[in-house]
């Protein structure tokens, strides 16, 4: 797409914070997780700076630890389609892109639920595709844990080209709501559709005529090997977690790498890692107020919970500020922590334990200090120009083609990005001035499908 | 004085009428934009109506009780209730919004949290139509269950009334998670306390544990209890088993007399807050003109329009006179399905509504911020908040 010798363009979009300890709730400027002006805010300051679209995140069943529901991050959110559906009403050009799994819910609905939204947004809707199938999920559904773990991608595979199917199924110029001629539809036909798999077998008429972009652009965020695949073989965009530059440029070219197989193009499917930032006058004033959020992010409670992750134990009883437990995590398979994805990155608990202590020695860290190191995830420190920098070689060297920011802040944590990097990123012509298109596909320069 | 009347719009379509959308004023080309819908119900609110209701349904438009058709002269296609009636919530401040939504296929876990959302996205004005679907070609577009084909020939067989009776049994239990997800959050359950670093007292959320025969849901909900507590809960009946359920399981009935005699005895087996008869309008200046409104779609369409609400065809001073009378068989309120959109709307809101007013029958401004509050219901108190005490 992009002319030889002129940058690439950046992609920016903004994550409305979430139910984890990145977002810190007791921040004095901190507002409502649910109240719809907090929605209102965010994706309104998303828009003014002219970043390509808002991202909701969705779980189907609140956190638990140790059999108790998890009360130390922020908890309860809304439901997906209708605050996005709101949330059209009061943007004009921001894309609307929400999680919507593909496990406990039916392509027939999720289809006609995402045409709609696709519809009543003038052509914003984005759908980021997850696959958890756990039974503790389960227990909110008709189905309960019906799903193994290694049916979740051919599944999620399955419903979306059924989804795909139902898109499809009415041709763009089906409506001719001529009234002269009394035709209504120009094909009696129109939704016609037949899929029958291992996991669904449908037949009927879907009912929502094709809408503006033809079908939602799809996000994906898996990082296994059959994440990255499915992404390859169906996504237009990947919510990564790979925000470094050289983790970023070997994911960046191991999903690239897998396009040409599905007869794709490299700048079809965008590269959009998550990323936090925390903004100061100077580089050495971003640095201080990011040991501050650290701090709060994880307090002695949440260290200890975090710690009870790798652990899989009741550590409760363990003084934050003491050293870490001598006895081993418990790697059965029965885990302490429900309703977190997270926890699965633990390959090695026993390996990883020893690490931690090795280096809680070796750098005098009590519980707290030693959580705070190794679950930072802050990705950009410093003033506005060391971000816009530092985000600007991450795009030019094929790090990525943009980021998912996480403010920390519920609803402001976006405006001092909006108001001193996203200038200095328009300055050097990485990154829009005006919305060129009115779809969140021209917004990401993607094809429409046909 | 009369008691003051409730009122509230059925939207579909271009009307009710399958001809409407051939009506001059008609707009069929805009029914998949959203200011197609923005536009109704900002006419509904100028009118200061209760609420307006929004159709849908989970399989396409058809004239045959037995699947799709491949008619090409009515309108077909629509966009799903819940997201237009959000769609439109910010943009309007005291209706009402009650999309409709089918319990047949869908999860009661997403749709407690949409309606719920919807309250908030609406501060206080969101309701549900609840709907149960017998259509097989529905059941098709889910492939987890065969429904018996039930046509109305075949309603009165004993594989029909046992298919019927199922399926509101199963809403019956639907609703029950749904409104036991509202309240699965006390109102106070979010403390942002400091000093233990608690966001909840988790002691304030609940698990609602309900197991029956269709399906078992664990919750508590995601989203916390809703501004109005309980949004409220809504459903048409036309016979003695959806009466039932409705008694049981709504807040607000719409039923379909045929006069006021039969509204009182309808309204005798539905001891509920709310009772509403549904009536489809066709309004003009003068009776002739109405039934001549009338005949042209009914012309265009080759078919005599029936349907299984009472058709009234009239002045709006009329139907003040025939609301005023059913009010008094003990219905509290009337759902009106237009037969064109917009005329028959705007012949409500500014022929029907300012006759309601004179006589004393209709708000003239918006007395409550909260459906519920429009309806004179209070706010619920939680289930959970008593259990807990004891």
């Amino acid at each position: 797409m992009r002319e030889l010798g002129l940058p690439k363009q950046i992609h920016l979009a903004a994550h409305f914070p979430g139910v984890n300890n990145t977002t810190v709730w007791s921040d004095p400027k901190a507002g409502s997780h649910i109240e719809f002006d907090s929605f209102v805010k965010l994706a309104q300051t998303a828009e003014r700076a002219k970043f390509d679209f808002f991202f909701l995140a969705e779980g189907l069943r609140l956190r638990e630890q140790g059999g108790q529901i998890y009360d130390l991050d922020v908890v309860g959110r809304p439901d997906t389609f209708t605050v996005l559906a709101a949330l059209a009403a009061v943007t004009t050009h921001l894309g609307l892109a929400g999680t919507i799994n593909s496990t406990f819910n039916e392509p027939y609905e999720v289809a006609r639920q995402f045409a709609s939204l696709d519809h009543l947004s003038d052509g914003r809707a984005a759908w980021n595709v997850v696959t958890s199938w756990d039974a503790f999920t389960g227990e909110n559904f008709r189905r309960g844990g019906f799903l193994a773990e290694s049916d979740r991608y051919t599944r999620a595979t399955q419903f979306l080209a059924t989804a795909r199917e139902l898109f499809d199924s009415w041709p763009a110029d089906a409506v001719a709501a001529d009234k002269e001629s009394g035709v209504f539809l120009r094909d009696g036909s129109a939704g016609r559709f037949q899929h029958a798999d291992q996991h669904f077998d449908i037949a009927g008429r879907f009912n929502v005529p094709r809408s503006p972009q033809g079908r939602p652009v799809i996000l994906q965020a898996g990082d296994s090997d059959g994440g990255r695949e499915f992404a390859a073989a169906t996504a237009d965009a990947i919510f990564s977690r790979h925000g470094t530059l050289v983790e970023g440029q070997k994911f960046y070219a191991d999903v690239k790498r897998r396009l040409p197989a599905y007869g794709r193009e490299r700048d079809s499917l965008k590269v959009l890692p998550a990323a936090t930032f925390i903004l100061g006058d100077t580089d050495a004033d971003a640095q201080e107020k990011a040991a501050v959020v650290r701090r709060q992010q994880v307090s002695g409670a949440t260290a200890i919970k975090l710690l009870e992750q790798l652990w899989n134990r009741d550590l409760s009883g363990y003084d934050p500020d003491g050293p870490l437990p001598a006895i081993d995590p418990d790697v059965s398979d029965s885990h302490i922590a429900k309703g977190r994805a997270s926890v699965r990155m633990h390959r090695d608990p026993i390996a990883t334990a020893n690490e931690w202590r090795a280096r809680a020695e070796a750098e005098k860290l009590s519980i707290r200090d030693l959580i705070v190191e190794v679950t930072n995830r802050q990705t950009f420190i410093g003033a506005a120009a060391t971000i816009a920098g530092e985000i600007n070689d991450l795009v030019q060297q094929d790090a990525a083609d943009g980021f998912i920011l996480v403010p920390h802040v519920t609803p402001d944590g976006l405006d001092e990005f909006a108001d001193t990097v996203v200038p200095l990123l328009q300055e050097r012509g990485v990154f829009r001035t005006e919305y060129e298109g009115t779809t969140l596909r021209d917004h990401l320069g993607l094809e429409f499908p046909q | 004085m009369p008691d003051p009347l409730h009122l509230a719009v059925a939207l579909d379509g271009t009307g009710w009428h399958p001809a409407s959308w051939r009506s001059p004023n008609a707009r069929p080309g805009d029914l998949f934009r959203p200011g197609y819908w923005t536009d109704l119900v900002r006419e509904a609110e100028a009118g200061t109506l209760d609420f307006v209701t929004i159709e849908d349904a989970l399989g396409l438009q058809t004239d045959r009780p037995d699947g799709p058709d491949e008619r090409t002269d009515h309108v077909r296609g629509r966009l799903d209730a819940i997201l237009i009636a959000s769609r439109v919530a910010p943009l309007t401040s005291h209706i009402g919004l009650v999309p409709t939504a089918t319990v047949t296929h869908t999860e009661p876990f997403h749709i407690s949290k949409a309606i719920a959302t919807l309250d908030y996205v609406s501060r206080g004005r969101a309701g549900w139509r609840v709907q149960v679907s017998g259509r097989a070609h529905e059941a098709g577009h889910f492939g987890r269950r065969t429904l018996p084909m039930l046509s109305p020939g075949s309603l009165d067989s004993v594989a029909a009334t046992q298919a019927v009776k199922d399926l509101f049994e199963e809403a019956t239990d639907y609703v029950e998670v749904v409104r036991r997800l509202w309240d699965s959050w006390e109102d106070d359950a979010e403390i942002r306390d400091a000093a233990t670093g608690r966001f909840i007292d988790r002691d304030k959320l609940h698990y609602i544990a309900f197991d029956g025969k269709y399906f078992s849901v664990k919750g508590p909900s995601i989203t916390p209890r809703p501004p109005q507590g309980q949004p409220l809960v809504t459903a048409l009946a036309h016979a003695p088993i959806p009466y039932a359920f409705a008694a049981g399981s709504a807040d607000l009935a719409y039923v379909t007399p045929g006069d006021a005699d039969h509204a009182r005895k309808i309204v005798a087996q539905i001891p509920i807050p709310h009772v509403f008869a549904d009536l489809v309008v066709f309004l003009a200046d003068t009776e002739q003109e109405a039934r001549d409104a009338k005949d042209r779609l009914d012309t265009l369409d080759r078919t005599v329009f029936t349907s299984d609400a009472a058709i009234f065809t009239g002045t709006p001073a009329q139907l003040a006179d025939l609301l005023l009378d059913w009010q008094s068989a003990g219905l509290t309120g009337f759902r009106l399905r237009p037969a064109r959109l917009p005329d028959d709307l705007v012949a409500i809101t500014r022929g029907l509504v300012p006759e309601l007013r004179r006589r004393g029958a209709f708000r003239s401004e918006y007395e409550a911020s909260t459906l519920r509050g429009l309806l004179g219901l209070a706010r619920p108190a939680n289930r959970y908040e008593g259990a807990r005490v004891a």
